[in-house]
């Protein structure tokens, strides 16, 4: 067949277009995994966590996170039963090496609350994206395209949650992956694996015989700032009203 | 931890957008209020603001083309930013920006200026030599037709630009606020009155930065400054100063009044680490005191050498509190957590990318740019002002 210039033309674009997906490469191949069957979430169960820091610990291992950067951290509340409105929170380097002792018969009370990308529905970070390099996954993850993300930090701004930062190194935006390397193998979450208490769970709302269904019929779950209507797909059980 | 009060979710504490993303709206905005004073005259016929006609178009121009580059400097990787066209993403407000960029840059402000300028092009690529003969024959794009009919036609497609670009200055800055308006995330940003009052408080700027340039380089030229145009010019900074004020005050009236969960915290915000920036600088002398001594201005009857010393202050203080403006949105608008439980600081520094250098670096260069725009396309026109106007000389 005779190429003309006008059918040059014609595929100039086309092969422009397609270039990008060549430069791109093909992702790490994950046998036996549908994305379409999953809709991934997690489940923190507050009265379980012990702040022990240990799925800090382990995020950052498993995920690189650099310095003073978090993908999941761990705060301490303290509310006094006559000053609900004004919690005393404190979050010591994430919460990594856990947190200072308690008195022994302290005013108010005390309690943990393991924070991470709540992996919106309606994620405001992907909506702000200017190039699209934020997405969610047809399963359910909000994730970074970290070759294509140009850095401008909107993302950051949009998150009502400070999950997301720009990692020092890269220049790009950085969040919690809800380790999407492990999980798309069948494995469950860095932090969900080491933590002792079982107080975080990965949940797959669209797997009718995970457990996370009996939970959420049986308590009382709340997600972080409702009033965002984010469609935040970590739930929390007995979420304090104190919790921002 | 140092620099912070309370607290901050652990990737708060150093901000995202530096004093960059302060200078980005700031000089957009220079460039929509410097397009709008310049619309007066050729679609609203106010004459006595020809003189600036000219010369607020090259200003327009001249930030414009400086416009991205806060931008650019501030990107992790702005050897990306092309993706912003290639790959835009619809539902983002930024990825407009490049659209909205092109079009005013290349639709609205390269065309008006051209059509404007191209009898004078066609003129000095007769009458110069070198290079320079060279320079204004490409710009004359190969028509030298300068006939009665093809200057009328110049004037009436003129128009019909200016009459497109007045809705795209407005977009173009309206769409800056819009940016930050449309951040729920952020209460001290998420407001509808966000793209408007960044509307007004553009016109105000680029009306200011025009006044002030046109009384400089008069000054410069030893020519005498029209007073019948910068007391309209005057007139009309104040009566947009006011809106802009009234809008301000009623999104702050509104959020003291409304006081919701947000509401302690930006308070304290504006009590402490805001109070030089937003209560003394924006809101007293940016914007207070050049309303009062503008509007004594119409209210009493002052010579023309004072009204031209009321006229530079007031210019100046706007610019001032415009810029004061953008720096409580921008910096503001980071300084407290997303949790309304703490407040960091933020820290500028001298000579990285994002520092002070850079900054003063930028703010400085459109004024080189239209040194040079005046130079190649000079904006004077040859009709002399008013007796009024020439018996005071530029001092």
């Amino acid at each position: 067949m005779n190429i003309t210039r006008r059918h040059l033309m014609l595929l100039l674009p086309a092969a422009a277009v397609a270039w990008e997906s060549v430069l791109a490469g093909t992702p790490e191949a994950s046998p036996n995994y549908t994305m379409t069957g999953h809709w991934w979430g997690m489940l923190i169960d507050i009265p379980k966590c012990i702040g022990c820091g240990n799925c800090v610990r382990a995020c950052q291992a498993e995920n690189d996170v650099p310095d003073g950067f978090f993908r999941t951290w761990v705060e301490r509340y303290h509310v006094d039963d006559w000053n609900l409105a004004n919690p005393q929170v404190i979050s010591p380097d994430g919460g990594k090496e856990g947190f200072p002792s308690v008195a022994e018969d302290p005013d108010g009370k005390y309690f943990f609350v393991p924070k991470l990308c709540n992996q919106c529905a309606d994620s405001p970070c992907t909506q702000v994206c200017p190039v699209g390099a934020t997405f969610i996954s047809p399963d359910g993850v909000v994730l970074v395209d970290q070759k294509y993300c140009m850095g401008c930090a909107y993302c950051v701004q949009a998150c009502p949650y400070g999950c997301r930062y720009i990692h020092p190194q890269k220049r790009v935006a950085d969040k919690c992956t809800l380790c999407y390397h492990r999980i798309t193998k069948g494995l469950t979450t860095a932090c969900c694996e080491v933590c002792p208490t079982g107080a975080r769970q990965l949940a797959d709302l669209k797997n009718p015989n995970d457990p996370i269904h009996a939970f959420l019929k049986t308590h009382s779950v709340q997600v972080l700032k409702p009033q965002m209507a984010t469609g935040a797909k970590v739930f929390y059980n007995q979420l304090d009203g104190s919790v921002r | 931890m140092p620099g912070v009060e309370g607290y901050m979710y652990p990737n708060e504490v150093s901000l995202y957008w530096s004093v960059l993303i302060v200078l980005y709206p700031y000089i957009t905005g220079l460039v929509a209020g410097a397009f709008i004073l310049a619309s007066l005259e050729r679609v609203f016929r106010v004459e006595a603001v020809k003189p600036t006609y000219r010369l607020a178009l090259l200003t327009a121009l001249a930030f414009l083309i400086v416009a991205p580059l806060p931008l650019q400097l501030h990107l992790g990787h702005p050897e990306r930013s092309l993706e912003m066209y290639m790959t835009p993403h619809r539902t983002s407000a930024m990825a407009m920006f490049g659209f909205v960029y092109l079009w005013y840059l290349m639709a609205v402000l390269t065309v008006e200026i051209w059509l404007d300028y191209r009898a004078d092009i066609v003129a000095l690529s007769q009458t110069t030599r070198g290079w320079r003969r060279l320079f204004y024959k490409v710009l004359t794009l190969g028509s030298s037709n300068v006939s009665e009919r093809a200057l009328h036609i110049d004037e009436r497609v003129g128009w019909f630009v200016t009459l497109i670009g007045i809705p795209s200055a407005f977009l173009l800055h309206g769409y800056v606020g819009f940016i930050f308006g449309s951040i729920k995330a952020n209460p001290w940003w998420s407001s509808p009155l966000m793209p408007v009052v960044f509307i007004f408080s553009a016109m105000v700027s680029g009306i200011a930065a025009v006044m002030l340039i046109y009384m400089a380089t008069s000054r410069l030229r030893s020519q005498p400054i029209d007073m019948k145009c910068v007391d309209t010019i005057a007139q009309y900074m104040l009566y947009t100063f006011i809106i802009d004020f009234s809008l301000e005050m009623l999104d702050l009236i509104h959020r003291i009044y409304e006081a919701d969960e947000s509401f302690r915290s930006l308070d304290f915000m504006v009590h402490t680490k805001l109070w030089f920036s937003q209560v003394i600088l924006q809101i007293c002398l940016g914007t207070l005191v050049p309303i009062v001594l503008l509007g004594l201005v119409q209210a009493a009857k002052l010579t023309a050498a004072s009204r031209k010393r009321i006229y530079a202050v007031s210019g100046s203080l706007a610019l001032i509190g415009i810029f004061a403006m953008r720096w409580n949105v921008v910096i503001g608008g980071q300084l407290f957590s997303k949790s309304f439980l703490g407040y960091t600081t933020y820290k500028m520094a001298l000579a990285t990318r994002e520092g002070l250098l850079v900054s003063v670096g930028l703010t400085i260069l459109p004024l080189f740019i239209l040194a040079a725009l005046v130079k190649l396309l000079p904006p004077w026109t040859k009709e002399q002002p008013d007796a009024e106007a020439l018996a005071v000389t530029g001092d």
